[in-house]
């Protein structure tokens, strides 16, 4: 038995009427249950490929189904499937949160006693309840941000849409967030997560596509993905200055300052053999760390590839 | 007090649109409903009081201030049942928060049922507070109550429609005055509210009758006082032609997504 996708993209097309070509026939596919990264340089077409899953954006060609429901021949029953959580604030400022989600869940046809249960059941889990009847406009940043994950929960919807939600928020409420976010997906609904902090994509996503200049240059399981990076550069910490550099076969040595090397290595070289050079030469080394995020490291590889025309064409979603 | 929920879901997010719009009116009653309570008093005084008792009768029977308490109720419920939907609406754009309804799955006809319910509902409870501050002026006979229901029903109605199609198209505040400005008030100072159109000369008349506001303010008034300066079936044809045709635009807008989708 065939499973039905919880969202399948079918070369999606968007020119603007002001002649950009957000995207140019994007297609991948989010099966039932995951959570996926879509991610992208700004102006890269994610938030154009959300607006359109919403019905915020009108697509100029293409098709996208959630859950087997084209969003564009059957939007209002498609709508009824999607939460989304977006980018920019748009709630009423002058509300209070009970009001907007009780409210949010009113356009979906909620009664109101539900949507009472459930207002107060989200903004409890996002720890919200304590500012659930002031008017929004006096929360903090972060909490607004809150504010619109509970807003989207309250028609618990398949699939949930997250763009940015964890933008200029600190790193302890984006940890409740997080946690709030990877309950939701593993109580089965399908998430898909954009996001320009990519270790947040890293820790949570099981897949990725990766889409720039109306492209997606990558799609497939956040593992697999992963495993391409075959460089690594690890900061090592020095117990003491050291004079000169030691030869390590395979290793590129490089002086940082007088306390600190880097070492960028094949992920098959194996790390004994560098230690073991260090100690011979009388390198004491305190500690050691990746210099950047692996998937930072990845993504930035793919977009400037994709600069300058390398894009892997075998990489390409089909 | 909750009144009893509806069932379909489309009939909820009516009824919550509707009732978000009325929780505002009444949160913002000193912007909402004050104003027009304050200058249809001032009317009241110099023009029905002041000037009318100099004027006296204007037609057999009917003093000038009988005669102008129709045309001051409809007033209001034209620029209250416009100004509600105009502002809200372009607020919600504003703020963005229209995407809330415009990402869900009501359909177009519950979003502009529910907003101009709301107008509506404003346009009626200003109709009743100006037409109460009238009865300290003058005694009010309602001569046809059902012509006079509808008539207020339908005006409000157009009007709601019309302010809808205004703050669809506007891309800032000033866009949502300039209609009111300059088109809604000239038009209702000329439609009749103070004076018979039979009154005027060629070709002041003719050009009055090309006035949608003349045929509702006629219409009302011969609800109140069983006078009009047009037939009642034209005025019947004026408003629901206008209503037909504003609503046909309004969902046009909508299902296009003209002014609120990329």
């Amino acid at each position: 038995m065939t499973t039905i996708p919880a969202l399948d993209v079918v070369e999606l097309k968007k020119t603007y009427a002001n002649g950009v070509e957000a995207l140019k026939g994007v297609s991948l596919t989010v099966q039932p249950g995951d959570f996926f990264a879509l991610l992208g340089p700004n102006g890269a077409g994610k938030s154009t490929l959300i607006g359109i899953l919403s019905s915020l954006v009108n697509a100029t060609g293409g098709d996208a189904r959630v859950f087997g429901v084209s969003v564009l021949e059957r939007r209002n029953e498609a709508m009824r499937l999607i939460g989304l959580v977006p980018q920019e604030l748009n709630f009423n400022f002058f509300e209070k949160p009970f009001d907007i989600c009780v409210n949010a869940a009113g356009f979906y046809g909620i009664p109101r006693t539900v949507a009472a249960e459930r207002a107060e059941k989200y903004l409890k889990e996002l720890v919200l309840w304590d500012k659930a009847f002031q008017p929004a406009r006096a929360m903090s940043g972060g909490m607004k941000r809150r504010l619109m994950i509970a807003r989207a929960m309250m028609s618990e919807p398949k699939l949930l849409i997250l763009d940015e939600p964890t933008a200029g928020v600190d790193i302890e409420i984006r940890r409740t967030m997080w946690k709030f976010i990877s309950g939701i997906n593993a109580a089965g609904t399908t998430v898909i997560l954009t996001t320009h902090y990519l270790e947040e994509a890293e820790q949570l996503c099981r897949n990725i596509a990766i889409i720039d200049h109306g492209h997606i240059i990558e799609n497939t399981s956040m593992k697999r993905l992963l495993s391409k990076l075959d460089v690594e550069t690890f900061v090592l910490d020095l117990a003491a200055p050291v004079a000169d550099l030691p030869v390590v076969p395979g290793v590129a040595l490089a002086r940082v300052d007088d306390m600190t090397l880097e070492a960028e290595m094949s992920r098959e070289h194996d790390l004994n053999s560098l230690f073991a050079a260090l100690s011979a030469s009388g390198v004491v080394v305190r500690s050691m760390r990746n210099k950047a995020n692996r998937l930072e490291e990845l993504f930035v590889r793919l977009v400037e590839n994709g600069k300058t025309g390398k894009a892997d064409s075998g990489s390409r979603a089909a | 007090m909750e009144l009893p929920m509806p069932s379909s879901p489309n009939l909820v997010a009516l009824y919550t649109i509707t009732r978000r719009e009325v929780i505002r009116i009444l949160r913002i009653w000193s912007q909402t409903l004050l104003p027009s309570a304050i200058t249809m008093t001032l009317y009241f005084v110099i023009f029905g009081r002041m000037v009318g008792s100099r004027i006296g009768e204007i037609a057999p029977g009917i003093q000038y201030i009988d005669y102008i308490v129709p045309g001051l109720i409809m007033m209001a419920v034209i620029t209250n049942s416009y100004g509600n939907i105009s502002s809200s609406f372009f607020g919600a754009k504003f703020g963005r928060h229209v995407e809330e309804m415009l990402a869900s799955p009501m359909p177009s006809w519950v979003i502009l049922a529910g907003y101009v319910a709301g107008a509506m509902l404003r346009g009626l409870i200003v109709a009743a507070i100006v037409l109460a501050i009238s009865l300290f002026f003058t005694h009010i006979h309602l001569y046809h109550p059902w012509i006079t229901l509808l008539t207020v029903l339908l005006t409000s109605l157009v009007f709601s429609l019309a302010g809808f199609v205004n703050a669809v198209y506007a891309k800032k505040f000033d866009d949502i005055a300039l209609v009111p400005t300059f088109v809604l008030t000239p038009l209702t100072y000329l439609g009749g509210v103070f004076y018979s159109v039979s009154a005027l000369g060629s070709p002041w008349k003719e050009v009055s009758y090309a006035n949608p506001i003349l045929y509702m303010v006629n219409a009302f008034r011969y609800g109140l006082l069983g006078i009009s300066d047009v037939p009642l079936g034209v005025a019947f044809v004026v408003m629901s032609g206008f209503a037909v045709v504003l609503t046909v635009v309004g969902m046009a807008l909508l299902n296009r997504g003209i002014g609120l989708r990329s």
